[in-house]
Order: C-alpha cells, then sequence, then structure tokens
C-alpha cells in the first residue's frame, strides 16, 4: 500500500481521472449486462468487483493523490462502485430468475407414473364398524362393556331367563364345549356381558356391549357360526320402553342419518317384557318402498323397513337374578347384528366376505367407515 | 303357521272390506308376524274344470315311453258334451277317477298355454293336470286324482280344488302357542278389529252327546306330567272313506298333507283347535292304556319306524303290550291307524310341556304335535277336542261313537296375577289408564277384578305363557299399539367413556394400518391338524385348547390357541388368490382349557359372592392376542427401481415399531418355538417400570417346512403376541422428557464377537458401560468376510454422547466409550477392531 505521496501531480495519477473511472465503470455495467448466465456473472464479479478489478486497483491509489485530491477520487471511485454493485445485483436476480425457470422447467416429471412404493393397509370394517358404534353411545354417556366369547352357561342362559328347558334355547343353536356337564358355552349373544355388569356394578348402569358371538349355522352368504352384535343395557330408576325408542332412534340416525327412525312390533325375548322388534326406516327408499328409478327398492325389498334388531323392557326376573332391586329400577335392552348393520349400510351381499380376509375386501373399507 | 283366510273368516266375522293385506298387518302389529301371503292358483285363467276318466289305451312309444290315450267326460264345458280325447304321460289313475282338466284355451301359471296339438298321433285337446302344473305343490310325479264326490265332470275345479284361496303364513313367537291354531288366529283377527268371535270349542256337537262313562280303561300313574287324559271310541268305521275334499284343500293349504280320513281328522282338529290328538287302531290295543314315565333302556318303535330307547324322563303311553306311544310327541308303529282298522281309540290329553320339550330334543323328533305340546296348549279342551274328532269320524267315516268318555285327571288351575293398574304406563312410558287396562285385559280373555289401584288377572286357559305382571304389561302394550310408544332420550349420569384397553386397541390398529399391514377377522374354530400343520409340540400350552362338544366339522373341533392358524389362513388365501404379498394382522381372543365345571345357580336371588367367584373361575382363561404375518412383495417394484420382499427384519421391525408407538420398552432375545425357523426366531419381553421382563410374545421369519405346507410366500414371517401383557405395559402418563442443547460427541466403535454372540447383548453392554454421558446406541453394520477371522463378526456401533449442562472436555467421549468397550469385551468378548 503506498502512503501519502505529496509530490505527485494529482493529473499524473491516470486511473483516477474521471474519464479512466467512467470507462472503467461502463466497462464493468457492460460486463455485467452481457452475463449470459450466473457462471458468466460470477466471472464477470471477479473480475470487475474483485481484488484485482480495474475500479479496486484505481481504488489502491487514492492515498497517492494530494489531500485535497483524495475526496473526488474517492467519491467518484465510490460512486462507481456502487453502480456496478447495483448492476450485479440486478442481473444477479434476473438471471436467478431465469435459472429458476429453467430449472423448474427440466425438471417436470410425469406425475401420472405409479407411486405405490408400499401396499396400503386398513382395518377391518367390522373393527371400525363396533367403533363407529361405540362411539354413538360413548357421546351419549354411556360405556363399552365387554367379556369372554366362551362363557358359563349360566350367564349366557340362565341368568337372563332362558332356563335349561325353555323353548327359545332353540332357537339360538348353541356351541357347547366339552364336557357339556362343565356348563361352558360359546356366547350366543353378547348378552352374558351385561349379566356380568349387572352382577358387578351398581346402577345406573348404561353400557353398550359389541363383541362376536357364535351360533351352530352353516356358513353361507347369510348365516355364519360367528358374527359381530351390540347389545345395551340401560338400568336406572324410571327407566320406560319410551327411553328404549328414544336411544333406538338416536343410534339409528347416528348410523344412517338424519330422518331415520325405528319402529316395534311385538315379540318375544326371554330376557326382555315387553318384547319388540325393531325395524329401521330403509334408509335407502327412505320408507317409500321405491327406488330412485321407481323400481321396488332391492334393499327392503319394497317394505320401506328393514328388521334391525330385537328390544325390551329387562324382565324384572333377570334383575333378580342379577341382584338388581326390581322394585326400585327397571331397565331396556336392545340387540343388533353388526355385521348384518354393516351389510345394509355397505351393501355387501355376501356375509362371507368378512370372514375371507382377502385384503381387496377389508381395503375397500380405509381405516375408518 | 299357515291360516287359509277363509278358515280364519269361519270364527270371526270381519267385514267383507278387511283385506288380507290389512289383516296381517293389524295381526302383524298384535305380536303374530307376517311371514307371507301366498294365494292359490295364480296365474291361472281359462277353463279348468272337473273331468271324468271314461277310458284310457296305455301306448308304447319308440322313445320308451308309455303314455295313456284318455277319453275323458268335462260334462259341457267343453261345448259339444262329447268325452274329450287327451293324451296323458302319467299313470296313478284309472277309468272312472275324477281328474282335473285345463281346457283349450286355459293359462297354466307360467304363461302357460293350452291348446290342441298334435302329439304321439292324436290330437290332445286339454291336459290332465298335475299339482306342480297348477303350482300348488311339488309333487310331480302324477297327476291329481280327485276324492269321489268331490264335484261332476264340467264343474269349475278352482272352487274344489280351492284356488284363490288365500294364506297368510305367520312366525309364532314361543310364547303364543295359541297362535299355532285358527282357533287362536281367529281370536287375534277379532281383537285386531273388535270382530264378533265364535270358539270353535265351545259349538254344540253334533254327535257329541255321550259324556258321561267310561270310553276306554286309562289310568295316568303320573298326573304331573299327564294332568288330562280323554279317550273316546268309535267303531264301525270305514277305513276306504276318503277325506273329503275340503278338508284334504285346507289341510294342504295349511301345510299338512292327506294321510288318511282318521290321521286326517286328527290333524284337522289340531288345526282347528290347537290341541294335538292321537288316534290308536282300538283292535291293535291290549288291555288299560295307562300313562307312565318310561323305564331306562325300555324300548319303542315309533311311527316312522325308528326303534327308540327309552329315558325315565319320558312319558310313555302303554297297554297290557308295554309302551306304544312316546305321550305327546309321537305314537307308537304297532297301534297306528291302518287301512283295515274300523275302530278308532281317540286320546286327546294334556302333557306337561318341560317333558315334551326333553323328550324331543332327546329324540330329535319335531312333529307338530310335540311343537304345540311343548309350548302349552289350552288344557280345557282336551274333551272337546276329543267330541270334535269322533263327530268328524262319524260323519265322514260312517263310524258310530261309542257310548262314554274316560276323562282322567283335570285341568290345571289358571294363574291369577297380582297387577298395580299403572303397571302398564310406568313400563311402557305410554299413557294408559287404568281401564284402558282392564279392558285389554279383558279382551285378551283374562278375568279381572279390580280393587282400587290392584288388579287381579285370572289369565284364560290357552295362555299358559301369561305369569308375570310384566306379560300382562305387554298384553295391554301391544293392543294400545307400540306405535304410541313415544321417544324420549334418557339422561344418564356422566361416563368414563373409552376405557384405556379400549382407546389403546385403536391405536394399535391405527399403527399396524398405518404401517400398510390389513386387518383380518378369522374363525377361531382349529384342529389337530393344523396345530400339527405348524409343528407345534405335544408338550405345548397350545395343545392345551378347549374342545367343542358339537363342532361344524369334525376337522375343527377346537377352540384356536393361536390367532396364527387363522391369520396364516388368510395370508394363504390371498396368496392362493394371486397376492404377491400379504401383510395381515388380526386381533382376537384365543382360549386355554380349563377342567373346571361352571355351578349352574339358581335364579331366584343374585348368586353369592363365593358362588360368583366360582362361577368366573371356570370359564377358560381368553388372553387377546395380535397376530402379524408378513411375507412376499412388501415394497413393490416399479419405474422407480426394485422392490423388497418382506423377510424377519421386518415382522421384528412391525412389532418394535408397536411397542414404541405405545411407549413400552421391549427386549428381544433369540428364541425357539413353533411355527417359527429356529434360527430367526425372537422371543419379545416387556421391561416393566420395576425392570422386570414379562414375555409377550415371539416374532420371526417362519420355518421354511411350514411357509411350504402352508403355501405362503418364501420367508413369510410372522409375530404374535399377548395383547393383555403388552397394552398392560403401556405407561399411564409419560413424563416429559428433559434433553440437553449442548453439543454432541460421536464415536464410532467397531467390535469384533463370536458369531453367537447376540448384537443385543453387546449392545446393552456398551449402553451400560457408557456411562450417563451416553445418548444413544445404534447399530450401524454388521460384517463379515475380509479381515474377519471365521467364527467371529464385526458389529459397528454408532455412539452418542452428551452432557446436560456443558459441553464435552476434549477426551471425556473417548473416555466414556473406552469404559463402554470394556464392559462388552468382559460380558461378550468383544475386542475393539483395527
Ligand atoms: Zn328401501
Amino acid at each position: 500500500m503506498s502512503g501519502p505521496n505529496n509530490s505527485y501531480d494529482p493529473v499524473e495519477v491516470t486511473p483516477l481521472k474521471a474519464e479512466a473511472v467512467d470507462a472503467m465503470r461502463e466497462a464493468a455495467v457492460a460486463a455485467i449486462a452481457a452475463a449470459a448466465d450466473l457462471g458468466q456473472l460470477k466471472q464477470v464479479r471477479i473480475e470487475h468487483t474483485g481484488d484485482r478489478s480495474p475500479l479496486a486497483l484505481a481504488n489502491r491509489e487514492i492515498g497517492a493523490l494530494p489531500p485535497q485530491a483524495r475526496k473526488d477520487a474517492g467519491q467518484r471511485i465510490g460512486r462507481a462502485r456502487g453502480e456496478v454493485a447495483r448492476a450485479l445485483a440486478a442481473r444477479q436476480e434476473v438471471l436467478e430468475a431465469e435459472h429458476e425457470e429453467r430449472m423448474l422447467v427440466e425438471e417436470t416429471v410425469d406425475v401420472t407414473v405409479a407411486t405405490d412404493r408400499r401396499p396400503r393397509g386398513a382395518r377391518h370394517p367390522l373393527t371400525t364398524g363396533a367403533e363407529r358404534v361405540a362411539d354413538v353411545f360413548v357421546a351419549m354417556g354411556w360405556e363399552i362393556a365387554e367379556g369372554p366369547v366362551i362363557e358359563a352357561e349360566w350367564l349366557n342362559f340362565d341368568a337372563l331367563n332362558l332356563g335349561p328347558d325353555h323353548p327359545a334355547r332353540t332357537m339360538q343353536d348353541t356351541f357347547w364345549t366339552s364336557p357339556p356337564e362343565n356348563h361352558v358355552v360359546l356366547r350366543t349373544h353378547t348378552s352374558p356381558v351385561q349379566a356380568r355388569s349387572m352382577l358387578t356394578r351398581t346402577p345406573p348402569i348404561y353400557i353398550a356391549c359389541p363383541g362376536r358371538v357364535f351360533r351352530t349355522d352353516e356358513y353361507d352368504a347369510t348365516h355364519s357360526p360367528m358374527f359381530h352384535q351390540v347389545e345395551g343395557l340401560a338400568i336406572d330408576e324410571g327407566i320406560t320402553m319410551a327411553h328404549l325408542k328414544g336411544t333406538l332412534d338416536h343410534f339409528a340416525a347416528a348410523m344412517f342419518g338424519e330422518g331415520i327412525t325405528t319402529r316395534f312390533r311385538p315379540s318375544y325375548f326371554p330376557f326382555t317384557e315387553p318384547s319388540a322388534e325393531v325395524d329401521l326406516v330403509c334408509f335407502v327408499c327412505r320408507g317409500t318402498a321405491v327406488d330412485e328409478a321407481g323400481d321396488t327398492c332391492r334393499t327392503c325389498r319394497g317394505e320401506g323397513w328393514i328388521e334391525w334388531g330385537g328390544c325390551g323392557v329387562v324382565n324384572p326376573r333377570v334383575l333378580v337374578a342379577c341382584g338388581v332391586d326390581p322394585e326400585r329400577y327397571t331397565g331396556f335392552a336392545f340387540g343388533m347384528g353388526i355385521d348384518r348393520t354393516l351389510m345394509f349400510r355397505h351393501g355387501v351381499e355376501d356375509l362371507r366376505g368378512f370372514f375371507e380376509g382377502d385384503v381387496r375386501f377389508t381395503t375397500a373399507f380405509g381405516t375408518e367407515i | 303357521m299357515l291360516a287359509p283366510v277363509s278358515w280364519i273368516r269361519e270364527y270371526v266375522e270381519l267385514p267383507d272390506d278387511v283385506t288380507t293385506d290389512a289383516l296381517a298387518a293389524r295381526l302383524t302389529a298384535l305380536g303374530l308376524k307376517l311371514e307371507a301371503i301366498s294365494r292359490t292358483g295364480e296365474g291361472i285363467t281359462g277353463p279348468l274344470v272337473v273331468g271324468r276318466v271314461l277310458t284310457m289305451e296305455p301306448e308304447k312309444q319308440k322313445n320308451g315311453k308309455t303314455i295313456n290315450w284318455c277319453t275323458v267326460d268335462v260334462g259341457d264345458a267343453n261345448g259339444t258334451g262329447e268325452p274329450q280325447g287327451i293324451v296323458c304321460g302319467a299313470h296313478n289313475f284309472a277309468p272312472g277317477d275324477l281328474v282335473v282338466v285345463v281346457l283349450p284355451g286355459g293359462v297354466l301359471p307360467g304363461g302357460f298355454a293350452i291348446s290342441a296339438r298334435k302329439t304321439y298321433g292324436h290330437v290332445s285337446a286339454g291336459m290332465i293336470c298335475s299339482a306342480a302344473e297348477l303350482g300348488l305343490g311339488q309333487d310331480g310325479d302324477g297327476i291329481i286324482v280327485l276324492p269321489a264326490g268331490a264335484g261332476e265332470p264340467g264343474d269349475s275345479a278352482f272352487g274344489v280344488l280351492g284356488l284363490g284361496e288365500e294364506v297368510i303364513e305367520f312366525e309364532i313367537n314361543p310364547d303364543r302357542a295359541y297362535a299355532l291354531s285358527l282357533r287362536g288366529v281367529a281370536r287375534e283377527a277379532a281383537l285386531a278389529f273388535g270382530a264378533p268371535y265364535t270358539d270353535p270349542v265351545l259349538r254344540d256337537l253334533r254327535t257329541g252327546e255321550a259324556a258321561d262313562g267310561t270310553a276306554y280303561p286309562v289310568e295316568v300313574d303320573d298326573a304331573a306330567g299327564c294332568p288330562v287324559f280323554v279317550a273316546r271310541l268309535v267303531s264301525g268305521f270305514d277305513p276306504a272313506a276318503p277325506t273329503p275334499a275340503w278338508m284334504q284343500r285346507r289341510l294342504q293349504l295349511a301345510g299338512m298333507r292327506p294321510i288318511s280320513l282318521a290321521v286326517d281328522v286328527t290333524n284337522y282338529v289340531m288345526l282347528e283347535t290347537g290341541r294335538p290328538i292321537h288316534a290308536y287302531d282300538a283292535d291293535a290295543v291290549r288291555g288299560t292304556l295307562r300313562v307312565r314315565r318310561a323305564t331306562a333302556g325300555e324300548r319303542l318303535t315309533t311311527l316312522d319306524d325308528t326303534e327308540r330307547v327309552l329315558s325315565p324322563e319320558d312319558l310313555v303311553v302303554t297297554d297290557d303290550s308295554g309302551p306304544i306311544g312316546l305321550g305327546g310327541v309321537m305314537g307308537g308303529a304297532s297301534t297306528e291307524i291302518s287301512a283295515s282298522t274300523t275302530r278308532v281309540l281317540v286320546e286327546s290329553a294334556h302333557w306337561d310341556a318341560t317333558t315334551m320339550f326333553r323328550t324331543g330334543r332327546r329324540h330329535k323328533i319335531t312333529s307338530e304335535a310335540g311343537k304345540r305340546n311343548e309350548r302349552g296348549v289350552d288344557p280345557t279342551i282336551c274333551a272337546a277336542a276329543a267330541d270334535r274328532v269322533v263327530e268328524l269320524l262319524v260323519e265322514l267315516g260312517g263310524a258310530t261313537a261309542e257310548p262314554g268318555t274316560t276323562y282322567v285327571g283335570a285341568p290345571p288351575a289358571p294363574a291369577t296375577i297380582p297387577m298395580l293398574a299403572d303397571l302398564p304406563a310406568r313400563v311402557t312410558g305410554m299413557a294408559v289408564d287404568a281401564d284402558t287396562t282392564v279392558a285389554h285385559l279383558e279382551a285378551v280373555g283374562c278375568a279381572v277384578s279390580r280393587d282400587g289401584d290392584d288388579l287381579q288377572a285370572i289369565v284364560p286357559p290357552w295362555r299358559p305363557d301369561l305369569s308375570d305382571p310384566f306379560d300382562l304389561v305387554e298384553e295391554v302394550a301391544r293392543i294400545v299399539g307400540y306405535d304410541a310408544v313415544p321417544s324420549v332420550l334418557p339422561t344418564p349420569t356422566a361416563g368414563r367413556g373409552l376405557t384405556r384397553s379400549q382407546v389403546l386397541r385403536r391405536r394399535v390398529g391405527r399403527v399396524l394400518a398405518g404401517a400398510g399391514l390389513v386387518e383380518v377377522v378369522s374363525f377361531p374354530f382349529t384342529g389337530e391338524a393344523a396345530l400339527d400343520a405348524l409343528e407345534v409340540p405335544a408338550d405345548d400350552e397350545r395343545r392345551d385348547a378347549v374342545r367343542l362338544a358339537n363342532p361344524l366339522a369334525a376337522t375343527e373341533p377346537l377352540y384356536t390357541t393361536t390367532l396364527l392358524t387363522g391369520t396364516l389362513g388368510a395370508a394363504a388365501r390371498n396368496t392362493g388368490r394371486g397376492a404377491p404379498g400379504v401383510a395381515l394382522f388380526e386381533t382376537g381372543a384365543v382360549a386355554f382349557a380349563s377342567d373346571v365345571a361352571a355351578p349352574l345357580l339358581g335364579v331366584d336371588r343374585r348368586p353369592t359372592t363365593d358362588e360368583l367367584e366360582a362361577l368366573l373361575a371356570a370359564v377358560p382363561r381368553q388372553p387377546l392376542h395380535l397376530a402379524v404375518v408378513l411375507g412376499g412383495v412388501r415394497e413393490n417394484a416399479g419405474w422407480w427401481g426394485a422392490g423388497r420382499a418382506a423377510d424377519w427384519v421386518d415382522v421384528v421391525g412391525t412389532v418394535r415399531d408397536l411397542a414404541d408407538e405405545l411407549g413400552i420398552e421391549v427386549r428381544v432375545a433369540n428364541d425357539q418355538r413353533a411355527p417359527w425357523h429356529p434360527g430367526r426366531c425372537a422371543r419379545v419381553d416387556v421391561v416393566t417400570a420395576d425392570g422386570t421382563l414379562v414375555p409377550v410374545g415371539h416374532a420371526g421369519e417362519l420355518h421354511p417346512r411350514v411357509v411350504a405346507r402352508l403355501g405362503l410366500p418364501a420367508r413369510t414371517g410372522a409375530a404374535e403376541l399377548d395383547l393383555d401383557v403388552l397394552l398392560g405395559a403401556v405407561p399411564d402418563a409419560v413424563r416429559g422428557p428433559v434433553f440437553s442443547t449442548y453439543p454432541v460427541a460421536k464415536e464410532d466403535v467397531a467390535l469384533l464377537v463370536d458369531a453367537g454372540v447376540a448384537a443385543g447383548d453387546v449392545e446393552r453392554a456398551l449402553r451400560d458401560g457408557a456411562g450417563a454421558l451416553l445418548e444413544s446406541v445404534r447399530l450401524f453394520d454388521v460384517y463379515t468376510g475380509t479381515g474377519v477371522p471365521d467364527g467371529r463378526k464385526s458389529l459397528a456401533f454408532a455412539l452418542r454422547f452428551r452432557a446436560p449442562d456443558r459441553t464435552l472436555a476434549e477426551g471425556e467421549a473417548a473416555a466414556a466409550r473406552d469404559a463402554a468397550v470394556a464392559v462388552a469385551a468382559e460380558r461378550t468378548g468383544a475386542v475393539l477392531r483395527g
């Protein structure tokens, strides 16, 4: 670095002459403008703003000027360098934008190609269906009770007013475990869970009991030795059939949509008295019995109603056997098939689809229904 | 129950404008559920007439068949009065028989139009009809031969055949046995429409006058089993007398086959009154009829020619020869009505329903009589029903009623049920006042007395099902109408939501589905062969299965002890159907045998604590399991490159990932267990809060023999875990982590160990030895080959160190690393490599 040298005549420092600085600046700006891409611009930046660039070299000479000339030259150089820097930045921005645009075009892919690197998973509709049912009842303040599928005969039958010689036992063809004298069965309904709840809890009791049950039915499109039920039980002071109707109407609307209500028909179940069959307004034709094309509705076979399950007021004999005071409490109970409910909700024609384990069946339902 | 509408209307004066549909709908609303309405003769139009066969000439045809060329008198129905020439392929008739003829111009069901046509060398002008051709039944083995006197040639056959009859089929619930009769159905119809009702058992019987005295000697040893036994006798019965067409028609419409007049009459009266009747050939009965329980081992050949070994619980009717009938269930062969019976002994008895039910089940007999007797029949109509049978045998069979009626025993008194008048309102939530309650109870036949709010209802004898106040509530409610039940939501107290286990099970399902696994639901039935296929050893606890006494398939008598029987079956099914890979999971209970018998407790009170404990202790252990199967393509090949097949790493990794998701620490160790590959099987333990290990299951690659045997993709892996144990280990609340933001120090070590040393053990040793500064250890390479001696392997671990409060000083991490390696060397013989 040169120190101040007062003996120099400022006009003798050629690079600091105004014309020279202007030329450097113009050369730089021209080179910047001429840079066709970011690589060239990088080169231009080195050549015109780097340590060995004419402006940088000229700047070094300022110190050689007499003090009175330094200010002018300094300002001149500074203005030129500022202008070059601005031109560089502007050009950088333009070229970056061009570059990005070009890259985006070059990187374009065919997004329609397959992306299925890993096969998709799914949960079983019987699981998610039972969860949906559970959520409806939990939202009402009920709880979800569960119990073993292999069950004491007394809990599956006797406690529910189904004595050993009750004709209704033949309505539920039962798998017995060996030896039968051990009085253990594959539960024929989830009602033993209700019995267990009454035996171990104090009313009020509001429980829904989903689960698998077994009957000795041959396996075909509409029958299965194993199927799934959800049963409900409410035990409280002042419970009536009206509460049963209200609960099932709410359940029906939650599962099938607003406006889908239920109707009761007199029936017989040992567990309940009075007993009723519960029908559901057909959610496809909404009770009109004809479909959109004006043909007989296939879902309800033109009846406008779908058989959904059974229900009634808990028989006081059941309360007695399960230790609930029938003078103080009344209750209602209901039960319906989950498999069956899903079959008509989802238009599944063959029950066996649920149990074959073919992934094409299950994946169609995703992970929630 | 098939109820012809014309028969219903015989006992109830329904307005003419009540359609059959409306009748069925109202009865359904009352509890007799409509199954179907059928109309006989639907689809038949045009001339269908009675004809008398005049001549029939059998003619052998070239095709080997013999046809009959017949002339048939059809009266004036053909417009000429001349005999009609008709070809008929059937042979079950003879000249002189009355048959049903459809003349040209007629149409049979299915749009089958009849015209005169040339066939077998004749012009056949019409057709002689079979029941099947008229849509009246499946019996296609011949034409209909009408009973003599059924009609005159030329009469329309519609009336004779009962065509145009409407029949309602009801599903009758077990509590409404009274509706297994026209008497009962008509009573409900009267109730439904408020129409006048005539009880068929109360009418004047034309030949029922001989009520006193003994018709036949009868002794009842078991009055509890047979409270009432009525016998009557007719003689001079013409065994050849045909059953009149109207009776045959009604039997057929009601779903019964006409057999012979004597049998048909008993069936007819059963349908009419609901009371099953048995008829004996009186000449075949030896001496006094006696009702008693059978002795063990006693034998009886019943009407269906089956020899039955009797139980001391069975009720039998005996004569001097021994048992001649299984009382109330089925008669015996030795005293059966035959084609030569002229003296008919009529039995109309009331039997104990429970005995009927048990005997029917024990001997696997389902009969129309048994169905009614086991559900409960009106005990007061035994004599009336017997008289009705006698009346019909006299009227239709030319018999003479012998004087006297044997009447042993007395019907049990009907129940009296006390009830508060407001009970129906309190139970149903409907506004039902006391007057309505009384009126409706009377409408179903109860005799009601009232004292303020207290009612006493004496139930009618045909309603043995009514025993409790709540039974009466149902009667009142069904008449008020179930449609009137209001819809009111109950207001439970605050619930506790889903249980922890329920929430966690949902999470397990979502985690596995998110990892690309598909859930399956399999039947739990299995057999020894399936366990053999999995090579489960004989002494394995999985052989200790709950056995079914009545399995659907003899090859699957067990409730499974392992979910893999089902899940691997589903995997094989998918593979067989062309799936390139399977990734399945299943949750469900398995069961292990219990040899404890469950008590059969009473139901008149809550079980005691001890009784309940004994009951619950007898229920087999049923842990909830989770199974995972991964085999074949796990990652697809594609334009991006090659795919990847599942292997044991995927399975063990799935289990570890699941544990991580649940916040559970698991430890994995090499193990051997069927059905896994002995060198690729991991035992998985849960590390509990106090550091103890609890076994939770196994994971790994299946044994290649098992894979081949089941037809699974090569190297298929599986896991089975006890979900109860796994979910039980989930911490209640995770403690929020505290972590350092100071710089990390990384140290990699490569250790040489014997090939048999488990990497997990080396890792644990490093962890234990590294001290408090250790943040993580991760195995990143396993190497054998050049530079590693035979029988040894190189394990490369990445160790990360960090202090909670400062930047580590130079050498601190290295010292900790050396300490870790020292412990690994001590425990596993590891040597720092290179
Ligand atoms: Zn519909």
